[in-house]
């Protein structure tokens, strides 16, 4: 099968600092991989990399067999790349569908020559996406401060699948979440995942990482130090290639280590 | 037996809307104190006497909403004034027929609006300067080149038919006898023009007319769900692919165009430019803004509660002057009245805010 997204050799520098370090990475279609790492290992820097939030000192990224540039955000959302940062970056003042719908309103013709929000549209569609993920909010009229966190991760997501996301982006997605709520939202990757969405994962949460991903990846000092397969590793041989306790897999790796 | 849901639901409904409460209840008390309050002439003249604040806070709430705050509004009415009153001015007197003049006066009075406005926009959104500092600056660079443009003396001798223009009404009605649209009735005895009824004065039409586009393009349109967006969260406007920068510099020249329009509409009803002119009208407007519902740290607000506040001053400010009660104890009650209105919001349970269309 061809991975969805390729990257080849990524590397990004911030002045004298490789945050980044010739990376390679596969994602297939539907696969859930975890990224992991340390603070500061460069998992943030490589998501925002794909995202076309930074962009790349050195390296080609390929997104469903071509090659891409990705050089802002809004270019990586239109090939459908889709991340839901941690602060989610909803308004929190307006209703769930002006939400999704945010910076991509639905228009209609008022006395045939003015473009104005096709509120009714929003809400309909609105409400299916949600119905296909099995999300249950109370009304979609209501304001995002009114939801829990648990919602408001719901809504995000729905955003991006309602926008065709093929691959989602989710940065420490359950972060700020209570136990309950956190099984929701794995459960809602599981359900995403089974529908032929592919999500990186990156979490410190490591036990939610191992029961949704089926891949690992696990990066030291920018570097990709280890890949594995979830059921054939356990949390203490990932805890040791995060920290630096086991050598990991590539040469440079263990070159860094002598 | 009293049912707690209904009641508290009554509670909301009445919280939600106390500002026209509040509005109507003004309306009512100077009725029965004041004299001749409550009459067709008096309420017109409380919306000819509102209107710099009407629309000075129009413009402003489109800047609160986004978060952000426009100080320099205060001396663009006056800037605007002057410029338009001087440019009328110099046209009627090199032979330019009054309607020209007039005309050409509004436009570039108008038009040179926009410029502050860009800036200020400019500073804000590209800049990074806080709206506090670059507004303020801004305010006393309109006052400035206001007073060099007037050379510190009031313009006089405007083309004379601006009169019939500023104080003129939408219909003249003389009942039985006499109905004239915009024409003021020529030949009547003094008795008629006694019974002569005037209706809606043609500066609260423009006003209104403005208000209402304005008020339709934030409620309804992409342009406004985009300044609730940025108001409520810019990071999250940003990367859903709002060009925020753009939207901001449009919003300040959104309010530099309204604060420009009052000091066209200074000219019109004072038949004069003054650099001053509009200046005190800085702090209604923003306290209007406030009450209306908005919130200075952005995200909330409608022109019609922006609306009802610029009236709740202007009724006040009315009702004051026909008790003959001395206009500073107005600074008093507005003052009061602001603070009310941070309270209610404050304190208001969030089921009020809950379940709305827009934003």
């Amino acid at each position: 099968m061809e991975p969805i997204l390729e990257v080849k050799n990524i590397t990004k520098r911030f002045g004298g600092l490789t945050a980044v370090d010739n990376l390679d990475m596969q994602i297939y279609p539907g696969e859930v991989v975890g990224i992991l790492g340390d603070n500061g290992a460069g998992k943030s820097t490589l998501i925002k990399v794909i995202s076309g939030v930074y962009q790349a000192d050195a390296g080609q990224i390929f997104f469903e067999g071509r090659r891409i540039k990705i050089s802002n955000p809004m270019e990586a959302l239109k090939i459908g790349i889709e991340t839901i940062y941690q602060d989610l970056a909803l308004a929190e003042n307006m209703n769930v569908y002006s939400n999704v719908f945010l910076g991509r309103e639905k228009l209609k013709k008022f006395l045939n020559f003015i473009d104005i929000l096709d509120h009714d549209y929003m809400l309909k569609e609105s409400k299916k996406v949600l119905n296909r993920l099995d999300i249950n909010i109370p009304s979609l009229k209501n304001k995002i401060s009114t939801l829990s966190g648990g919602e408001r991760q719901a809504v995000a997501i729905s955003r991006s699948i309602y926008w065709n996301a093929k691959l989602l982006i989710m940065d420490e997605p359950t972060a700020a979440l209570g136990v309950a709520e956190q099984k929701k939202v794995l459960n809602l990757v599981n359900t995403l995942s089974s529908q032929g969405v592919s999500i990186i994962i990156i979490s410190h949460q490591m036990h939610d990482v191992f029961s949704v991903a089926t891949r690992l990846l696990i990066m030291r000092r920018g570097k990709k130090v280890a890949e594995r397969i979830t059921k054939k590793t356990n949390a203490d041989e990932v805890v040791g290639l995060i920290v630096g306790s086991l050598p990991g897999d590539y040469i440079e790796a263990i070159e860094e280590k002598r | 037996m009293i049912n707690y849901n209904k009641t508290r639901e009554i509670g909301i409904n009445i919280l939600r809307r106390w500002i026209l409460i509040f509005l109507v209840g003004e309306i009512v008390f100077f009725s029965i104190v004041g004299t001749n309050y409550f009459s067709l002439k008096n309420l017109q003249n409380i919306l000819v006497a509102s209107t710099t604040v009407l629309l000075l806070a129009t413009g402003e709430t489109f800047v609160i909403i986004t978060g952000g705050i426009d100080l320099s509004i205060g001396f663009m009415v006056g800037f605007s004034s002057v410029v338009s009153a001087k440019v009328m001015v110099d046209l009627w007197t090199a032979g330019f027929s009054q309607p020209v003049a007039i005309m050409i006066g509004i436009l570039a009075a108008l038009l040179l609006g926009l410029i502050p406005g860009f800036i200020n926009g400019f500073l804000v959104a590209k800049l990074r300067v806080p709206p506090f500092i670059a507004t303020f600056g801004m305010y006393g660079i309109a006052y400035g080149f206001a007073e060099i443009i007037c050379n510190n003396v009031p313009i006089h001798g405007l083309p004379t038919s601006l009169g019939s223009l500023g104080h003129g009404y939408l219909f003249y009605w003389l009942p039985g006898k006499l109905f004239s649209f915009l024409s003021w009735p020529e030949n009547l005895s003094r008795e008629e023009l006694k019974h002569l009824v005037s209706i809606v004065p043609n500066v609260t039409i423009i006003t209104f007319i403005f208000i209402g586009i304005f008020a339709f393009i934030l409620a309804k349109t992409k342009f406004g769900q985009h300044t609730y967006a940025i108001g409520g969260n810019i990071n999250a406007a940003e990367r859903a692919g709002v060009n925020v920068k753009a939207h901001l510099i449009k919003v300040y020249m959104i309010s530099s165009f309204f604060a420009s329009l009052a000091g066209v509409m200074y000219v019109l009803r004072f038949i004069t430019g003054r650099a001053p002119a509009g200046s005190a009208r800085l702090l209604d407007a923003v306290v209007a803004v406030v009450i209306g519902g908005a919130s200075l740290s952005g995200g909330k607000g409608t022109i019609m509660g922006t609306v009802i506040g610029a009236l709740i001053i202007g009724v006040l400010e009315i009702g004051l002057v026909n008790l003959s009660i001395p206009t500073y104890n107005l600074h008093i009650a507005v003052g009061c009245i602001l603070i009310f209105a941070v309270l209610v919001d404050q304190f208001s349970p969030e089921l009020i805010h809950k379940e709305e269309e827009i934003g």
